[in-house]
């Protein structure tokens, strides 16, 4: 990857956690953890991976993106903010009353959303439901979906992992986003889901594992996703919950509050030198 | 005496006859093709059917992908699966969004039979009531229900349609100029003394039962509700009112299912004495459809006795 493209990217996952600071702190609640840890990840899908078209979101061609995390919206509703889908100022009115920006995302709400989603485990399945209709209308359009490691836990997730790979979804491409923590404490001490990388490839996918903040590993794999034919592709997404905010950093008390005033100085004030950095 | 047919022949057969003129359908089903009927369609458009194993979380999701992708789903499977097993998938990923998912739900009730309690599904209508926008439509029979299914199929909002596994009468098909729309009950049989409205299994012995207490000189007005919801509370508030007392039987729970919307609407727009029939708050068991209707009180004698302790209620 070229420096300034890497550089390009940096600065947008950097928004993008701004904006998840932004409008969490505004709506005095939220899910800012699990938002942080896929700032790579909505950066790269909506700035490079996705053929969308913020003039006509509803378009049948375009790519669709699930966010199975649905919890996480603060972060998709940031990258869709900086791709120009609705304005920036609009994110301050996030679960508010009368919002398009709802508490999990909601797809009549927001006509740039293609699922709604909030009730863990269902996302994987509404993306096969989806990759099977390019299939079926033999569309080029992809599917891709963002999952939470403990959302895996969730069986549902492994009933649509077989189904994608029993009928061949190679257009479906499952982002697992692996950072280690969920409401309760450790995924691993909560309820174990490791080894998901031999689990996944013996499901029948093509399993690429990458550290879900590095760019240049972000991009292979995506592009691994794309060359691979006859069966879907799960990317192991390495990642930190409440990354680039250090107090949140690892932290499972950080999975579903917002910033005290002094906190949300003090998150702004390290992002914004992240920008100078 | 009408042909019998199960109502679950109709989904099969429905879905066939509409598979050419609708490119845009598509049939799922978890592990049951072959007695949901789902299977007249796979033969005829295999392309567009997908078996998605015993799976009917992961079924009602990949139903919810497939419509918010243009197509027109019916994810079939039995009713205890559908609206039970599924239920918060069916809530969250296609009632919420609205997407034009048909959850077409065979074997409800009791005269599943002999499979028991554990398959007998007598909380569905109940539990897809409460769900905004589900439109919920309960057929009498074969005829009526290849209508609903076609009428469903046309609208572009979720839908549970419920289907039986016993073969009942196809009244329907020996009417002339039957016509089905969704939302509109079906005044089956004109009467003044009570007012007993049916859904789906009990229609045919609503008529029956009509028929015995004309023997004994009162006079039965019959409705059909075949949609539940919405439900067509100005047909049953204008008979109420007519007759002074209702009678509602159904293959359900007494609570959640028929029973209770009529007592909803009643009670809000006409009140006035209703007895309920169906299964009283308690568990099935194994039995042949026929004795398990009798033991728990859905036959045509039965009606016809509860009706008269219903018209006595009127008068007290």
């Amino acid at each position: 990857m070229e420096a300034s493209v890497r550089k390009e990217l940096t600065e947008l996952a950097r928004k993008v956690r701004v904006g998840v600071i932004e409008s969490t702190n505004a709506a005095r609640c939220g899910h800012p953890g699990g938002s942080l840890s896929i700032a790579e990840i909505v950066a790269w899908l909506y700035f490079r991976e996705m053929r969308v078209d913020p003039k006509a979101p509803q378009d049948p061609d375009r790519d669709r993106f699930v966010l199975s995390k649905g919890h996480t919206a603060p972060a998709l509703y940031t990258a869709l903010a900086l791709r120009g889908f609705f304005p920036w100022e609009e994110l301050f009115t996030l679960r508010k009353l009368g919002t398009r920006l709802q508490g999990h995302p909601s797809m009549h709400a927001l006509d740039c959303i293609d699922m709604s989603t909030g009730s863990l485990g269902q996302g994987v399945s509404t993306a096969c439901g989806m990759a099977l209709a390019a299939k079926l209308d033999r569309k080029d359009y992809r599917v891709y979906t963002v999952i939470g490691d403990g959302e895996s836990e969730e069986g549902q997730v492994w009933e649509a992992a077989m189904f994608a790979a029993h009928y061949r979804l190679d257009n479906l491409c499952a982002v697992f986003d692996l950072n280690g923590l969920q409401i309760d404490g450790e995924v691993k001490k909560v309820m174990n889901i490791a080894p998901m990388a031999d689990k996944l490839r013996a499901f029948g996918w093509e399993v690429c594992e990458i550290n879900g903040h590095d760019f240049d590993e972000i991009e292979r794999a995506f592009e691994t996703a794309r060359q691979t034919k006859g069966r879907p592709t799960a990317i192991l997404s390495h990642s930190v919950k409440g990354k680039g905010v250090s107090f949140m950093e690892n932290q499972a008390a950080w999975h579903g509050k917002a910033t005290s005033p002094e906190e949300y100085e003090k998150a702004m004030a390290e992002l914004t030198a992240a920008r100078e950095a | 005496m009408a042909e019998k047919k199960a109502t679950r022949e109709a989904l099969g057969d429905g879905l066939k006859a509409l598979g050419a003129s609708m490119p845009e359908l598509v049939v799922l089903t978890a592990d049951l093709a072959e007695t949901t009927r789902a299977e007249y369609f796979r033969r005829a458009f295999p392309d567009r059917f997908f078996n998605c194993g015993i799976q009917e979380g992961n079924m009602m999701g990949v139903a919810a992908g497939l419509a918010a992708a243009g197509k027109t789903v019916f994810a079939t499977t039995f009713a205890m699966f559908a609206a039970g097993r599924a239920f918060e998938q069916i809530r969250n990923s296609i009632a919420y969004p609205g997407l034009n998912v048909k959850i077409a739900a065979t074997h409800a009730g009791i005269s599943v039979g002999e499979d028991g309690a554990s398959h007998q599904c007598n909380e569905d209508i109940g539990l897809m009531r409460t769900l905004p926008g589900m439109t919920i439509v309960n057929p009498a029979d074969y005829t009526e229900a290849l209508f609903a299914v076609e009428a469903c199929a046309r609208l572009k909002t979720p839908c549970y349609l419920r289907f039986g596994r016993a073969a009942v009468p196809d009244l329907s098909a020996g009417e002339a100029g039957y016509r089905f729309e969704i939302g509109r009950g079906r005044l089956l049989r004109e009467g003044t003394d009570v007012t007993v409205i049916a859904t789906g299994l009990t229609v045919s012995m609503a008529l029956e039962a009509a028929q015995l207490l004309a023997n004994e000189g009162i006079s039965a007005e019959v409705i059909n509700i075949h949609t539940v919801k919405p439900l067509d509370t100005a047909l049953i508030c204008r008979s109420a009112a007519k007759t002074g007392c209702v009678l509602t039987a159904e293959e359900h729970n007494i609570i959640g299912g028929l029973g209770s919307a009529v007592a909803e609407a009643l009670s809000e727009s006409c009140p006035i004495p209703l007895t309920r029939v169906g299964m009283p708050d308690c568990w099935g068991e194994s039995g042949s459809a026929a004795a398990l209707l009798e033991k728990y009180g859905l036959t045509p004698a039965d009606l016809a006795r509860q009706t008269k302790a219903a018209i006595a209620k009127k008068k007290a």
